[in-house]
């Protein structure tokens, strides 16, 4: 690999930009590998990258029926925090934030994280509490956490809704310092690169189809480009889980679903943190070219169109102006969605399949891009050991069974409602 | 938006009505003793990239369940009915 460094800018600029070398090669597939990677998103290259890293496992193939970053990876909102209350989320999403603090010099590509902080309002007394809970479980797991006041809020984020006709009154706020952003393309690029590095074929334009089975194993992958055979087969399609997963003969507790994204024409810098409301489904964070990049709940129902209702588009809108009614007059450029693989408790299923040769990593909703590190981490070493890393031990298929789900938002058992 | 035609109130903002998920799962009886039936009900979906029948209740006109047919990849409305009338 050619690594990216100040001298490298230099020479490449003198020689008019003309010799950078390709990030990856655009190899054929070959007949058979090692481990085959289905889904070339954040979590599929972020597994192919740490299998050969950790386990020096080099021979190995991410299979992608688009582009690399045409997924969720490159659709999301990028928000990176580990606030999470229950055990299993709690050190996972901890241990992938640390991941993140190293990623650049992990992976020599600069996937621009931006350390800036999330700042969440709390509306209640009660939720300030609630609040406090959470950064004490997070404390006690060493991870970086506080409860703000009224007044700190408002030194912070001076543009909140402080007036006595406020609907949702600022009683506080959860703040997490260490948390964030990151370029998503850089991420699914970067790990592309270092992946490709290590001999990694990355393979676009080439959907997988249907498994090659070998008695009840499944020792390969059919795809619009032949077939590819396969010790290991690893699934990280996000979105379209389920009806790879039906081809398997896995039935699987996944619904899919629509979350929009929304940015709006460029400002001034105003948001200096990740800011989100508490009193409804509301997210914002300032890109780097000043547009207001915000999210917000699904959009309801059943969906594999990679574009939303705009139903959602008003409700996220109001939620917004409701905490910051400076923006009321901004108009907002662009919106989109991704296809999402909702779980009944919300949380991911990364796990050794019932099936022999399979592999499953899946389910991330609507928080999969500050798990990629973490993700790539534990999947390449399931792959590799054929049984599950510790720190996702809680993450298994079988958890619906024995009614050990990691619900973190109480929704019950309704895909749609998380 | 999504425009549903309610068999009695005509065709109405999708916002209107309030979704309740896969209508094609059918609920154990009381006393069914089997597991895996309970374990398939309560979380296992077909998830069908195409026609999915689902419920939806009216709940800001008649308050009728009603058994959607929709195509979740262009979101045609194929059919709507009474759900009582669906399940009878
Ligand atoms: C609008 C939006 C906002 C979000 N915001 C956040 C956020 O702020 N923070 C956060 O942590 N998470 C967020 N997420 C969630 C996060 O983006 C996802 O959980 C995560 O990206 C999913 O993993 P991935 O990157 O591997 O998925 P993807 O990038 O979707 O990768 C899956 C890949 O599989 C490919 N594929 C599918 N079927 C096949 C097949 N048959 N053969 C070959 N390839 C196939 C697809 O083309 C796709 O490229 C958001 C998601 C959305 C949609
Ligand atoms: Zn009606």
């Amino acid at each position: 690999m050619h690594g990216y460094s100040v001298f490298s800018i230099l020479r490449n600029g003198l020689s008019g930009q003309k010799h950078w070398p390709l990030a990856w090669r655009a190899p054929s597939p070959k007949s058979n590998y090692d481990v085959v990677i289905v889904g070339g998103g954040g979590h599929g290259l972020a597994t192919a990258f740490y299998l050969a890293e950790n386990h020096g496992i080099r021979n190995i193939a991410v299979i992608e029926k688009g582009y690399i970053g045409g997924g969720n990876v490159g659709r999301n909102t990028t928000i990176i925090r580990s606030n999470y209350l229950l055990d299993g989320h709690t050190q996972f999403f901890e241990f992938s934030l640390k991941l993140w603090e190293d990623l650049s010099r992990t992976l020599n590509y600069n996937v621009m994280f931006s350390q800036r902080g999330q700042l969440v309002a709390a509306h209640s007394p009660d939720q300030v509490d609630a609040f406090s809970h959470r950064a004490n479980v997070m404390r006690l797991n060493g991870i970086d956490a506080e409860v703000l006041d009224r007044d700190e809020v408002r030194r912070m984020v001076p543009y909140f809704d402080y007036s006595e006709t406020a609907r949702f009154p600022i009683y506080g706020a959860h703040w997490q310092s260490r948390a964030g952003t990151a370029r998503h393309d850089a991420v699914a690029w970067g790990y592309a690169r270092a992946a490709d590095a290590h001999g990694v074929d990355i393979i676009q334009n080439c959907e997988v189809t249907g498994f090659i089975r070998q008695g009840e194993r499944i020792v390969g992958v059919e795809t619009t480009r032949g077939q590819i055979g396969a010790g290991r087969v690893g699934l990280a399609v996000a979105g379209h889980t389920s009806m790879l997963g039906r081809k398997a003969g896995l039935e699987l507790p996944i619904e899919s679903h629509i979350l929009q994204a929304f940015v709006t024409e460029p400002i001034k810098p105003i948001v200096h943190q990740v800011v989100a409301y508490g009193a409804g489904h509301c997210y914002v964070s300032q890109s780097d070219k000043g547009g207001l990049v915000f999210g917000g709940g699904l959009d309801g129902y059943n969906s594999y169109a990679q574009r939303g209702n705009l139903g959602t588009v008003r409700d996220v809108a109001e939620a917004a102006v409701a905490l910051m009614p400076c923006i009321s007059r901004l108009r907002i450029l662009r919106h989109w969605g991704g296809v999402q693989d909702m779980t009944p408790d919300a949380a991911p299923i990364i796990c050794p399949t019932p099936i022999d040769g399979l592999y499953l990593n899946g389910g991330w909703c609507y928080g999969g891009f500050k798990a990629t590190p973490a993700s790539g981490w534990c999947f390449a070493h399931t792959l590799a050991t054929g049984s599950p890393h510790p720190l996702i031990a809680g993450y298994g298929l079988d958890r619906f069974r024995t009614g050990r789900t990691i619900d973190e938002f109480g929704a019950g058992p309704f895909a749609w409602l998380q | 938006m999504l425009q549903i035609k309610c068999p009695c109130c005509g065709p109405r903002d999708h916002d209107e009505f309030l979704y309740a998920g896969d209508a094609s799962v059918s609920r154990p009886a009381h006393n069914d003793a089997d597991f895996e039936r309970w374990y398939r009900y309560v979380f296992v979906r077909e998830n069908p990239a195409g026609a999915h029948r689902e419920y939806w209740q009216h709940v800001m006109g008649c308050r009728q369940w009603l058994i959607v047919e929709r195509n979740t990849v262009n979101h045609t409305i194929l059919s709507v009915n009474f759900s009582r009338e669906a399940l009878a």
